[in-house]
C-alpha cells in the first residue's frame, strides 16, 4: 500500500532482493560466535550456584587448580570492586558494578545459575572435572522468585540495604522494591467520576527468554602486552567494549571487539556475560579462552525479561468517549535493577488520547536472573493489559475495537505523557487497511475466536558511525559498526546503491570491529535500518562530493560546477563548458593523480526516529477437552515507513508476532519451591515449532517518516507490541472468558473452562459448557 | 584410555578422526574436522541445529556418539552445495528470505533436503511437521514454509538429491 503523495520510483530500494550473506548462510561458511577458533586455545567454563540465595562463606580452588590440564581459575576476587553507580556509555548509562555482579557472584549468590567460579583448561572434559573439583561452602539463606511475595514486607531481602527510590519521603527500611515512578496528567480521580462505565483488572505474566538459538559464544586474546582482541557473538560490540573495559579497569584502545555473525538476539545480547571472564583467564593464561554456554546456561543465567503484575483502570462515557486511565505496572527484574519499566511506561495507552492518564510503576529484585532487554521491552505485556481492557471496553459499549480507538486516537503533534513526540503518525492509515482485510470476514466455528489489538512503539535512533570507500574499480566498501541480525547488510548496500546510483551488487557492506569505526550502538531498539540508513546515505553524499571535486579539478571548475547523477559526473550547466560526461570509474581509478584515495564517513546521532503503529489479528480455536490454543489465522497490518527490503520488513513482524505466540500460550520460566529453574531446556522452556503457526499475513503500509532520506520507520519491535494482547482477546472471543495470566496454556486453560462450567458462569461459549 | 579410531564418510570423502567414548558427533565435526556450518543451539535434541544426514536419515547430531559414525556415510551443511552451485534449498531460500539471523538454517537446509527426495511435492501442513524438530525463532516459520514450496517447484532438483 503506497502513500502516493511520495515519489516511489527508486532502483533498489523497495525491491526483494538477495541478500548479499545469503550464500555464506545457507551452506555454513558463516562464521558464528562459536566458529571463531585460535592457536593454542583453552576451554574456559563456568560453575554455577546450586542455591538461588545464599552467602559465599569459602571458594577452595586447590583441588581444581591441581588438575592436570588447568591452567586457571578465577573467582570474583579476580575482578575489581566498581562503585555501585550508573556509568555513562554514549546515551546510555550502565550499573558496571550490577553486571559485573551478574556474571561472577562476589560475597553472595543472587538466583540457581549464578557463577561462582570459572576455569581456562586444555579441553572441555578437564574443564569439566576442574569445575567439579571447585568446593564452595555457601550459608543458605531463604530465597524468594515470586514478584509478589518478593514485596512483601517479611520477604528475604536481597540487597539489604536497598531503599526504594522514587517516593517521598523514602521508607526507612529496605526492600526488595528498586524504585516506584509516577507519572499524571489532567485529574485521575474526577477523570473516573465523570465516566459512565469502568472496567478495571489486574494482569500477570511470567519471565519469559529471548530464545536466540546461538547460545552466547566468545573467544578472548590478551597479548603479553596487555592488547587484547575479543570475538563474540553480540548485539552491540561498542557497548561490549564499554562493559569489558569498564568491569576490568582496562583502556578502551587496548581492546578490540569484533562482532562475529550472530544467532539471534532480541535484547539478549546487549550486554556481557562470559566476555570479561574470558578476557581474564586469557590475561592469567597467555592464551586464547574460548567459552561457549550451553542452553541450560542460556536458559539459567543470562536474562530473560520481566514477569509482570498489571493493575488497569479504564473509564469512559456511554458515547465512547474514553476519559480516564489508570495504570500501574509492577516488573520483577531478577537479581538487580534494570527492568524496562521506561518503555513499558512510554507504551501506555500512548495510541489513545485520554486526558486525565496515570501511569505509575515498581520494579522489583527477587532471586532469578537479572532481566534484560527482549524486543520492545515492556512493550507485550503492557499492551495485553492496555488492549483486554480496551476489548472488554468496546464489549460493554457495544462497539468494534477498531472504532473505539478511532474515536480516541491520539492526534497528531502531541506529546506522549512519557515525552514523546508524536508526529507525522500513520494511526489511522494502519486501522483503515486492517479494518479492510479479508480475514476478518472469515467465519467463525464454535470453538474459535477472533482478537484484535492495536498498538505503538516509540523507535530509537542513536550514536552510528560507518565509512564508505570508493574502491579503484568504482565498487563502494561500506563499514558499518552494527552486527547483521536479519538482512541489514541487505538494506545498507540498497540505500548505499540508491544514493550515489549504482548498482546493488557493485556495493558490499562489511560489519566493523571496534578499532575501525567511531562509537555504533547497538543493532537494538528499532533504530538499526533507521540510523544506519541516515549514516550509510551521508557517508555516500560525501563520496559524491569527493569525486565531484576531482571531476572540478581535472575540469578546472568549482566543485558545484559538476554534477553527479546515476554513477556519471557532468558539468552542471551551459555555462561550465563543454566536457564529456565522466564515470564514477574514472574517478576512481585515476584517484592517485586527484588527491588520494577516495573515502567517505558519517557520523549521527540519528535524531527523528518517530513513532509508528501496528494492529495483529489473531483467529484461535480452543480445544475444550485438553484446553489446547490452536492459532488458525494471524494478521499483521503496519505502518513501516518505508520498507527497504520488504522481504525482511515482513520477516521482522512475522517473527515477532510469532515470538508473541509463544509468550501469550507456552512460554514461561517455572521455578521449584527450591527456587531452581526447573525447564532449562528447549524441550520444556517450548517456543513455538512450525506445526503450532499458520501463515502470517504481513500488509505494510508505508506512510513515509520525514526525517530519514527514504522514509524509514523502525520495524523490529513494533512487530511484537500487540501480538499477546491479540492472542488473548481471541481466546476471550472463542470461550467467553478473559485470561487475567500468561500463559494461556493448556492446564491454565482448561482449569478455567472447568471452574466456569462448574459455576455455571453465563459468559462461558455454548460449546465449552 | 586409548582413543577411538573411527573411519567415515563426511560429504562424499574418506575421513577418520581419533574421539573418546562419550564425545558427539556434533563435537568431532565442529572441533576436530573443523565443518563449523553445522550448529549447535541446545545440545539436547530440542532444536535442530546441528541436523546432518547419516546413512539416508536426518538426525541431530548432538545426540549420535562418535564412535556410532564408524562406517557410515554422513552429509552436513557443507556437502550440500557442489560444481553445479547451490542445492535448490539454499538458493530458495536466499530468494524468499527465508533466514534472519541464519543460525538455524543449516539444519534446515539439511531437513528440507532430505524433505523433498522423499516427497517431491509437499503439502503445507507436510512441510510444517517434517521441520517441526528444526527450531528458528527470527521467522516465525512463514517465509521459510514458501522457500520449501519454491524449491519443490524448481526443475532439476531430482538430479541433486
Amino acid at each position: 500500500m503506497k502513500d502516493d503523495s511520495q515519489p516511489a520510483d527508486y532502483r533498489w530500494v523497495g525491491k526483494r532482493l538477495d541478500r548479499p550473506d545469503g550464500a555464506d548462510k545457507v551452506t555454513g561458511r558463516a562464521r558464528f560466535g562459536a566458529d571463531i577458533h585460535l592457536p593454542g586455545e583453552l576451554v574456559g567454563k563456568c560453575l554455577l550456584s546450586p542455591h538461588p540465595h545464599a552467602r559465599i562463606l569459602r571458594i577452595d580452588t586447590g583441588k581444581a587448580r591441581a588438575l592436570p590440564g588447568v591452567k586457571a581459575v578465577v573467582t570474583g576476587a579476580d575482578f575489581p570492586v566498581l562503585e555501585d553507580r550508573p556509568t555513562p556509555v554514549a546515551d546510555y548509562a550502565f550499573n558496571l558494578w550490577d553486571q559485573a555482579r551478574t556474571l561472577m557472584a562476589r560475597d553472595k549468590v543472587l538466583f540457581d545459575g549464578h557463577p561462582v567460579a570459572a576455569v581456562a583448561a586444555t579441553t572441555e572434559d578437564v574443564a569439566q572435572q576442574a569445575l567439579a573439583l571447585i568446593e564452595v561452602a555457601y550459608e543458605i539463606l531463604p530465597h524468594v522468585t515470586d514478584l509478589e511475595a518478593a514485596m512483601a514486607p517479611d520477604a528475604p531481602l536481597l540487597h539489604e540495604t536497598m531503599i526504594t527510590t522514587g517516593v517521598a519521603p523514602g521508607p526507612a527500611a529496605p526492600s526488595n522494591i528498586v524504585a516506584r515512578t509516577m507519572l499524571e496528567r489532567g485529574n485521575i480521580d474526577a477523570g473516573f467520576e465523570a465516566a459512565d462505565i469502568v472496567v478495571e483488572r489486574e494482569f500477570r505474566s511470567k519471565p519469559v527468554h529471548q530464545g536466540y538459538i546461538e547460545p552466547h559464544a566468545c573467544i578472548a586474546s590478551v597479548a603479553e602486552d596487555g592488547r587484547a582482541e575479543l570475538w563474540t557473538c553480540t548485539q552491540g560490540p561498542w557497548i561490549d567494549r564499554a562493559f569489558c573495559a569498564g568491569i576490568l579497569g582496562w583502556e578502551m584502545s587496548d581492546l578490540k571487539v569484533v562482532a562475529t555473525e550472530i544467532g539471534g538476539g532480541f535484547g539478549g545480547k546487549l550486554t556481557v556475560y562470559d566476555e570479561p571472564i574470558a578476557l581474564r583467564l586469557s590475561q592469567l593464561t597467555r592464551k586464547p579462552v574460548r567459552m561457549v554456554m550451553t542452553r541450560s546456561e542460556v536458559l539459567r543465567r543470562t536474562g530473560p525479561t520481566s514477569g509482570s503484575l498489571y493493575r488497569v483502570r479504564l473509564g469512559a462515557k456511554s458515547d465512547g468517549t474514553l476519559v480516564a486511565a489508570d495504570c500501574e505496572m509492577i516488573l520483577e527484574t531478577g537479581a538487580f535493577p534494570g527492568s524496562p519499566l521506561g518503555t513499558a511506561r512510554a507504551i501506555a495507552f500512548t495510541h489513545l488520547d485520554i486526558p486525565n492518564l496515570r501511569l505509575s510503576s515498581a520494579e522489583v529484585v527477587s532471586n532469578r536472573p537479572s532481566v534484560q532487554a527482549y524486543r520492545a521491552p515492556g512493550g507485550p505485556i503492557t499492551c495485553y493489559a492496555q488492549e483486554s481492557v480496551m476489548d472488554e471496553m468496546a464489549e460493554k459499549l457495544g462497539i468494534s475495537p477498531f472504532a473505539l480507538i478511532r474515536k480516541n486516537a491520539v492526534r497528531e503533534g502531541t506529546v506522549s505523557l512519557a515525552g514523546f513526540p508524536l508526529e507525522n503518525l500513520g494511526l489511522a492509515q494502519v486501522l483503515d487497511a486492517a479494518e479492510a482485510l479479508e480475514h476478518l470476514k472469515t467465519p467463525l466455528g464454535p470453538t474459535q475466536g477472533r482478537g484484535i489489538a492495536t498498538s505503538y512503539w516509540k523507535n530509537g535512533g542513536g550514536q552510528t558511525s560507518v565509512s564508505a570507500i570508493l574502491n579503484e574499480d568504482g565498487t563502494v566498501n561500506v563499514g558499518i559498526g552494527t552486527p547483521d541480525i536479519g538482512g541489514l547488510r541487505a538494506s545498507v548496500s540498497m540505500m548505499v546503491a540508491e544514493t550515489m546510483g549504482v548498482p546493488y551488487d557493485k556495493v558490499t557492506t562489511t560489519i566493523a570491529d571496534t578499532s575501525q569505526l567511531g562509537f555504533n550502538s547497538f543493532t537494538a531498539g528499532s533504530r538499526t535500518a533507521y540510523a544506519v540508513g541516515l549514516a550509510v546515505v551521508g557517508a555516500s553524499k560525501d563520496l559524491i562530493a569527493q569525486v565531484c571535486e576531482r571531476a572540478a579539478k581535472m575540469w578546472d571548475l568549482p566543485p558545484e560546477a559538476v554534477d553527479y547523477a546515476d554513477g556519471m559526473l557532468r558539468p552542471a550547466g551551459p555555462n561550465a563548458g563543454a566536457h564529456d560526461p565522466v564515470p564514477l570509474a574514472t574517478i576512481a581509478a585515476g584517484f592517485a593523480k586527484s588527491g588520494g584515495p577516495i573515502m567517505g564517513k558519517f557520523t549521527t546521532d540519528g535524531p527523528g526516529a518517530g513513532p509508528n503503529f501496528a494492529t495483529h489479528i489473531a483467529d484461535v480455536e480452543v480445544d475444550p477437552e485438553t484446553g489446547g490454543v490452536t492459532v488458525l489465522r494471524y494478521s499483521i497490518v503496519v505502518d513501516v515507513g518505508r520498507a527497504i527490503h520488504p522481504d525482511y520488513v515482513e520477516g521482522q513482524n512475522q517473527g515477532g508476532a510469532a515470538q508473541g505466540i509463544g509468550w501469550a500460550l507456552n512460554e514461561e520460566y517455572v521455578y521449584g519451591a527450591d527456587g531452581r529453574l526447573q525447564n532449562t531446556g528447549f524441550l520444556d522452556y517450548r517456543m513455538p515449532v512450525a506445526p503450532d503457526l499458520p501463515m502470517i499475513g504481513c500488509t505494510l503500509v508505508e506512510v513515509p517518516n520525514p526525517n530519514h532520506p527514504f522514509g524509514v520507520r523502525g520495524v523490529g519491535e513494533v512487530s511484537i507490541v500487540p501480538s499477546v494482547a491479540a492472542v488473548a482477546n481471541a481466546v476471550k472471543d472463542a470461550t467467553g472468558l478473559r485470561f487475567f495470566e500468561i500463559p494461556m496454556s493448556p492446564p491454565r486453560v482448561l482449569a478455567r473452562i472447568a471452574g466456569a462450567r462448574a459455576a455455571k458462569d453465563p459468559s462461558l461459549k455454548p460449546a465449552f459448557r | 584410555m586409548p582413543k577411538i579410531h573411527v573411519t567415515t564418510t563426511v560429504n562424499g570423502g574418506e575421513t577418520e578422526f581419533l574421539c573418546e567414548a562419550h564425545h558427539t558427533l556434533l563435537s568431532v565435526l565442529r572441533d576436530t574436522l573443523g565443518l563449523t556450518g553445522t550448529k549447535e543451539g541446545c545440545g539436547s535434541g530440542d532444536c535442530g541445529a546441528c541436523s546432518v544426514n547419516m546413512n539416508g536419515r536426518v538426525v541431530c547430531a548432538c545426540l549420535v556418539l562418535a564412535p556410532e559414525a564408524e562406517g557410515a556415510t554422513i552429509e552436513t551443511v557443507e556437502g550440500l552445495a557442489g560444481e553445479a552451485g547451490m542445492h535448490p534449498v539454499q538458493r530458495a531460500f536466499i530468494e524468499t528470505a527465508a533466514l534472519q539471523c541464519g543460525f538455524c538454517t543449516p539444519g534446515f537446509m539439511v531437513a528440507a533436503k532430505d524433505l523433498l527426495a522423499r516427497n517431491p511435492d509437499p503439502s503445507e501442513t507436510e512441510i510444517r511437521y517434517w521441520l517441526a524438530g528444526n527450531l528458528c525463532r527470527c521467522t516465525g516459520y512463514d517465509k521459510i514454509v514458501r522457500a520449501v514450496q519454491k524449491a519443490a517447484r524448481e526443475p532439476g532438483r531430482h538430479a541433486r538429491t
